[in-house]
């Protein structure tokens, strides 16, 4: 499973780092940091499936 | 031949969501135009639109090219001061000057620094709790609870007295809830008259970013090596305030009323805990309150109507959240749901600056309701009022606990 994050579409709603804080990371102005390079590793496609599936701008998706 | 009136167009209607009808029907009045009109339009303030779809909230959320933010609350007068900068930035500031209001914003409102003020949020719930079990079991859980847990955080971070909570609640009616009454109020009884007492006495005792609070830090800020202008921080509080306040009370008052009618879904929340986070976001999207507003910068086209430059736009996002189209099951309220893109804090650039804020707010709000009033109903369901205006929630909340 790969995950991709759109840094231009991300508005900083966080909902990924609340979800799923093995895979996302937030800067200092609540914007995202994907923490890994794509590849989700074992045991945690379903929290990178709850990062997508609730990020209101749809900037992360399966890649 | 006797003149023939012309028949109203199709997106005619005559909604105000300023009225009392409003308030007690928009989730009908909603659902009701989404499969009528979709997009409809009323004389109301000169001029207004109210898309329902989610795609066309959606829309135009992410389109500052039609619209300007610059009437981000409606008003019965256009907006004083003209984009891209707005009375208070950066809510009603538009591209390019609206990033950089923003960005300045943003860390002391990220996750990270919010967290830290969730001790406070939870004291200050559970002292509240402990005066409203002390009254019961009759008490009214939006006067004696969730209106006072948004001042108490927003005054903390700002630095303003708590016991001001009824003067800002006073703001926030004559600015939200009653655009347009005629408000006759003295001028130093004003939301700016307060301001600007604040920021003066800021200024005579000067404190650095890590000692002071809110309005100190946006009094150091500058913009490319220019201090903001005193407009600008007076506006800039003045949207921290009003926007920190009635709407986190609206979520939290909301959410306790939903829940006091769902006693399956508060057990189900016991035995679980683990669900409170989706349970929250549930919340958000059902009884989402904030509604914004645009002002159309162009004459265009939305969903096949005629906008004209000028015209105000309504911006339901609870009416997007309760779309069919967006969402499964939409008129169902799961506390569970997984797949949950809620635009409840908005979409695109204006994103609520205070989203972390709010979410964690009512998280604890809730959190520690649950568990010191387990069981509780509503005493007198018709008893409940809602809120006129742009944001929505129980403004009256009788409740009795069992």
């Amino acid at each position: 499973m790969k995950t991709t994050y759109n840094r231009e579409a991300c508005q900083g709603h966080n909902r990924c780092y609340m979800l799923a804080p093995e895979l996302f990371d937030v800067d200092d102005e609540g914007y995202a940091i994907m923490l890994i390079d794509g590849e989700v590793p074992a045991g945690l496609e379903e929290k990178a499936q709850l990062a997508i599936d609730n990020c209101p701008e749809y900037a992360i998706e399966l890649g | 031949m006797a003149d023939v009136e012309p028949s109203p167009a199709p997106y005619e209607r005559d909604f105000d969501h300023t009225s009392a009808h409003w308030a007690q029907h928009a989730p009908e009045i909603w659902d009701e135009y989404r499969t009528a009109c979709p997009v409809a339009r009323s004389n109301a303030f000169g001029g207004t639109w109210l898309p329902t779809r989610h795609k066309d909230v959606a829309a135009i959320a992410h389109d500052t090219e039609n619209y300007t933010n610059s009437g981000a609350v409606i008003s019965p007068e256009r907006p004083e001061i003209p984009p891209p900068v707005g009375f208070a930035p950066p809510i009603t500031s538009d591209p390019p000057f609206h990033a950089i209001a923003r960005r300045m914003l943003l860390p002391p409102f990220a996750p990270k620094p919010v967290k830290a003020l969730e001790p406070f949020t939870r004291d200050y719930c559970n002292g509240l709790l402990d005066q409203l079990l002390a009254d019961g079991p009759a008490g009214d859980a939006a006067v004696g609870y969730a209106q006072h847990i948004p001042v108490a955080i927003i005054a903390k971070m700002l630095g303003l007295p708590e016991s001001d909570g009824e003067k800002f609640r006073g703001f926030i009616h004559r600015i939200m809830e009653a655009p347009g009454a005629g408000h006759d109020i003295a001028d130093d009884e004003t939301l700016e008259y307060y301001l600007d007492g604040q920021v003066a006495e800021r200024r005579l005792n000067p404190q650095s970013n890590e000692d002071g609070d809110l309005i100190d830090y946006l009094i150091n800020a500058d913009i490319e090596g220019m201090p903001l202008s005193d407009e600008h921080i007076r506006g800039t509080i003045a949207l921290l305030l009003i926007a920190g306040i009635d709407t986190t009370w609206s979520a939290i008052g909301a959410s306790i009323w939903h829940f006091a009618q769902h006693q399956d879904q508060r057990q189900i929340l016991r035995d679980d805990p683990s669900l409170l986070p989706f349970a929250v976001e549930e919340m958000l999207r059902f009884y989402a309150p904030v509604t914004m507003a645009r002002l159309a910068s162009t004459d265009h086209e939305l969903g096949g109507c005629p906008v004209k430059r000028g015209d105000w736009l309504l911006l339901p996002f609870p009416a997007a959240n309760r779309d069919p189209e967006a969402f499964e099951r939409a008129d169902e309220v799961l506390i569970d749901r997984k797949q949950n893109r809620h635009g409840a804090f908005g979409l695109g650039i204006h994103r609520c600056l205070g989203s972390n804020l709010a979410r964690m707010e009512l998280t604890v709000a809730l959190e520690c309701f649950l568990h010191r009033v387990p069981e509780f109903e509503l005493a007198n369901p018709e008893g409940v009022r809602w809120s006129t205006g742009q944001i929505r929630g129980p403004r009256e909340l009788p409740i009795r606990i069992l």
